[in-house]
């Protein structure tokens, strides 16, 4: 292992204390990024994905609330850190992607408007034509043509794609060590995706930027990451390097994931669905979130299972592990 | 833009004679035209005369070109109380009034504001509750009454301010102003803030609402993001995307202004056109009741028109869409 | 598959929406209060007769020598004047309750007409839809670009003076709030499916608009309503005092501040300062309540 990973997620638990009851988002999450590294961030809706990311920033809204955890940025624990230096980070060493870039870019303000103060607020004594000279720079990176005319353009005037890419390149201004993308590409069309994820990959490669992708689709992560974290009922199930996931899954959770994507394979077979839903996060079962659903649960489901690393890198959570005859994990 | 402004004045246009209409129709319909033009104590002799000179024996529709007709040239009757024309009056004392009207406005925002965007900022806080508490008395106050009091307090028993009445003036291109000396102030400041207590408690309520609803937009959670700096997310992001309800009702506001400064004139004996209405009603001085209606409804179409143009400016939404693009 | 005790986590408590309404507007202290005082001024209005101190528009004991008395006086009679008495002798506190009688009453009534005719008018300008909906929305916006107190006065200033002229005037003022307000939402509910069904069905138009499209856009129709009755009985308070709203064989609260406007000068404060205070207290409290009715039924502020 040669550096210090840019960033180390501990044991971080993120509760929303509403009316109806505690809803646990984020129950004792923990994972590592390395520099260049992109992880991949799976669940679906009401895992708890984006709260992790969210989190992360220090942009969790009440009545949410991060109850205990470290989520160490080289070294620092972003949770301590004063409000003012957590600030300094943002938009700088560290910058998110939103998913809906309708709403996230305001739309009364003009683009440049908008990437030039991302730049002035870390660093005021840049001139404003250098700023727009380096606005002009990110856009051209994120492949959109003409853009000095696009800068003096307001949101609305943008494709979806085409926002999206402004987000992008706003989060690209201040070359951050690290970039949170939450779901970036769920509102838009498959081809655009293919696009951006294409763009992604390059600029992190070129630049060393490291990533998380937050997504709930695993195809989209499947080209893209090095590794990937599956997410169910606010936990980490399943994690480890892609390919290994990909090929030998062992949470039940994960196979019934994989199971359900159509494949080649599977041509006129019926699809496999992971029978239930997904539990309300106000109301998590007793011990294991995904028992309900699970085809191997049993008594032993009940108390919370822990997580185990059986090989350094990959870890599950799980009583009942998938293991075909002969396998081992990590083989 | 030419298109989205020639449509509107074309519409502004459409609503003045609209509303000539229904003026003309109320005093020579449903209210009894001789009565309404003609001073109650003239003779036989005299009303005979003034009935075929004002052509009240011809039919309606030539009656009502006649009535627009003289309105185009500024003729709008002559009052029965003061035997001048009834415009030259309302004109007279239009200075006083806007005065007023623009003092309230004036006030309401300056202080309105920054109030509601406080309140916005942490709505459950103690300080947000106390200004919305304080906001929905100054909405639920009626106006008369709190000049009653105003007057009890600084006047009768403080002593500080002149209880009635405008102050020094000055004239500037023929009209006069108290806006620029320090007894018309002295004089101006209690209307002004009685006129403009009202409209305070609306603004607050509009920037509260709106910086509440603007903190909680996704554009707000992503400049957080970007690590802008809490005093530029509310005083950039927040603020234009809030001016544009406010801008909108306050000038609306500025015509109600206007409208309801009869009352607090009534209260100051403040010498504008209000007050001047309140007492034509009393002493049926039908003239000038008639052309005050009709002066204020073309002052109403104007401001609206103005503000749409306005607001098309602030929100470019609106000037781009209209634009067909 | 093996059978193991499943949790169920889909199973919430059940809460109607009626339930979550009153625990909602409850959670507010002050529009409990608010609802309360209400009461307790509707109660004074309905019974104004039985629970007033003295009858003060019964001329055979009114004199004249008990006049523009401080409050806490004690008149000849023994009867004690707890908030003073008028310039003819007549006591304060009984003049205000038949005055919370007249101001309440009218600004009510000339509400509730104008619910009904203005979501008459909006209910048909959504159902319908088209040129229908475009002409009532144009005559809606232009009335309401002019201030209430404006029509008001052109109004009165047509129609003449007395009670019922001015409850007309009152409800040609507000029906366009409730007009626009209906319209706006049942344009909203015209397009959801329940009303695709019930059309479906082959019910009658009316039946639909009615016993349908009605109930669904009520929520915003009465905070509204609170709200517009508020403004109405300020208005009226307002014409009263400025001489042209009720005739002077209706006292409202804003005739007996209007009376006490001579008097001020002189120091004796209270004539139009308690009348003034229970027209406050009414107008504030059905406007606290009308606020907690707009935050607890506004979708866009739900947590």
């Amino acid at each position: 292992m040669s550096a210090a990973p840019t960033l180390e997620v501990r044991n971080l638990k993120t509760h929303f204390f509403t009316k109806a009851g505690v809803a646990k988002a984020v129950d004792d999450v923990s994972f590592t990024v390395d520099k260049g590294e992109v992880i991949g961030l799976v669940g679906e809706s009401g895992s708890g994905k984006s709260v992790t990311g969210f989190s992360i920033l220090g942009l969790v809204d009440p009545p949410g609330r991060v109850v205990s955890g470290q989520v160490l940025f080289k070294g620092k624990d972003l949770l301590t850190l004063p409000a003012e230096e957590l600030r300094q980070l943002r938009g700088n060493r560290i910058a998110m992607i939103f998913q809906d870039p309708m709403m996230t870019l305001n739309p009364v303000l003009r683009v440049d408007t908008q990437m030039v103060e991302t730049i002035k607020a870390h660093d005021s004594s840049v001139s404003k034509a250098d700023a727009l000279a380096r606005a002009r720079d990110a856009l051209g990176q994120v492949g959109i043509p003409a853009p000095d005319e696009r800068l003096r353009s307001y949101p609305h005037q943008f494709s979806g794609g085409m926002r999206q890419r402004v987000a992008i390149a706003i989060a690209l201004l201040n070359k951050p060590d690290l970039i949170v993308a939450d779901e970036p590409t769920t509102a838009l069309d498959v081809t655009i995706q293919g696009q951006i994820l294409f763009e992604a990959q390059k600029l992190c490669r070129e630049t060393g930027t490291s990533m998380i992708w937050i997504t709930h689709d695993l195809a989209v992560v499947a080209g893209l990451a090095d590794r990937i974290s599956v997410m169910y009922g606010g936990r980490i199930v399943e994690q480890g390097a892609i390919s290994d996931v990909l090929d030998h899954p062992v949470h039940p959770y994960t196979r019934g994931l994989l199971g359900s994507v159509p494949g080649h394979n599977t041509r006129g077979q019926r699809l496999y669905q992971i029978p239930g839903m997904a539990p309300s996060l106000l109301n998590l079962p007793q011990g294991c979130a995904f028992q309900a659903r699970c085809p191997k649960a049993d008594d032993a489901c009940l108390t919370e299972p822990q997580i185990t690393e059986p090989v350094p890198g990959r870890a599950i959570r799980c009583v009942h592990p998938h293991l075909d005859a002969d396998e081992e994990i990590g083989a | 833009m030419s298109v989205f402004i020639i449509r509107r004045l074309l519409q502004s246009i459409a609503v003045v004679a609209v509303m000539s209409l229904i003026v003309f129709v109320g005093v020579n319909v449903v209210g009894d035209p001789v009565d309404m033009l003609i001073n109650p104590e003239a003779d036989q002799a005299e009303i005979a005369r003034v009935i075929r000179d004002l052509g009240l024996d011809r039919p309606l529709h030539e009656q009502y070109l006649y009535f627009v007709k003289n309105a185009l040239q500024g003729d709008l009757g002559k009052s029965f109380t003061f035997g001048e024309s009834a415009l030259k009056l309302i004109v007279e004392r239009a200075p006083a009034t806007f005065e007023l009207a623009l003092s309230a406005l004036l006030m309401a925002i300056v202080f309105g504001v920054p109030l509601g965007v406080i309140a916005g900022m942490r709505p459950d806080a103690w300080s947000s509750k106390t200004i919305m508490a304080g906001s929905i008395l100054g909405f639920s106050l009626p106006t008369f009454w709190v000049g009653l009091m105003m007057i009890m307090l600084f006047a009768v028993v403080l002593g500080w301010l002149p209880s009635t009445g405008r102050g020094d003036t000055v004239e500037v291109f023929g009209l006069h102003f108290s806006f620029f000396t320090l007894d018309g102030w002295s004089h101006l400041l209690l209307p002004a803030l009685n006129l403009a207590l009202l409209k305070i408690s609306l603004v607050i309520r509009l920037a509260r609402a709106g910086t509440r609803e603007a903190m909680q937009q996704d554009y707000v959670k992503f400049a957080r993001a970007k690590g802008l700096s809490e005093s530029r997310i509310v005083f950039v992001h927040v603020m234009k995307n809030i001016m544009i309800p406010v801008v909108t009702v306050l000038g609306l506001e500025f015509g109600s202004l206007i409208a309801f400064s009869v009352v607090t004139e009534t209260v100051f004996a403040w010498p504008g056109m209000g007050k001047l209405l309140i007492d034509s009603l009393h002493n049926l001085d039908r003239p000038v009741i008639v052309a005050y209606l009709m002066i204020i409804v073309l002052v109403f179409v104007v401001i609206n028109l103005i503000v749409d143009i306005f607001y098309s400016l602030l929100d470019p939404r609106v000037r781009l869409k209209d634009a067909g693009q | 598959m093996s059978e193991t005790v499943k949790h169920d986590p889909n199973l919430a408590p059940v809460e109607t929406p009626l339930h979550r309404f009153v625990s909602d507007f409850s959670d507010s202290a002050i529009a409990m209060i608010a609802l309360a005082v209400l009461l307790v001024i509707v109660f004074i209005a309905l019974f104004a007769p039985f629970i007033s101190p003295t009858n003060p528009y019964d001329l055979a004991k009114v004199s004249i020598f008990d006049g523009k008395l401080p409050p806490g006086s004690v008149s000849m009679d023994g009867v004690t004047f707890w908030l003073g008495t008028d310039g003819a002798g007549r006591d304060l506190l009984s003049s205000m309750f038949y005055g919370l009688r007249i101001s309440l009453g009218v600004g009510v009534m000339s509400g509730v007409i104008a619910l009904c005719v203005g979501t008459t008018i909006g209910l048909t300008a959504a159902y319908y839809g088209g040129r229908v909906d475009t002409l009532i929305m144009r005559i809606v916006d232009i009335q309401l670009s002019f201030p209430a107190i404006l029509v008001a006065l052109i109004l009165i200033a047509a129609l003449g003076k007395g009670v019922d002229k001015v409850i007309i005037a009152l409800v040609l003022v507000q029906w366009a709030y409730y007009a626009r307000t209906v319209r706006g939402s049942a344009l909203v509910e015209r397009n959801k499916e329940y009303i695709e069904a019930a059309t479906c069905l082959g019910l009658d138009n009316k039946r639909i608009l009615f016993r349908h499209l009605l109930p669904n856009c009520l929520p915003p129709l009465i905070v509204v309503g609170t709200v517009q009755t508020a403004h109405a009985i300020s208005l009226e308070a307002t014409l009263s005092f400025l001489g042209v709203g009720l005739p002077i064989t209706e006292p409202s609260l804003g005739l007996l501040i209007a009376n006490g406007f001579e008097y001020m000068m002189s120091g004796r404060y209270w004539i139009s300062f308690f009348p003034g205070i229970a027209l406050l207290i009414t107008i504030v409290s059905i406007n606290l309540v009308g606020d907690q009715l707009r935050d607890v039924l506004n979708p866009r502020l739900q947590k």
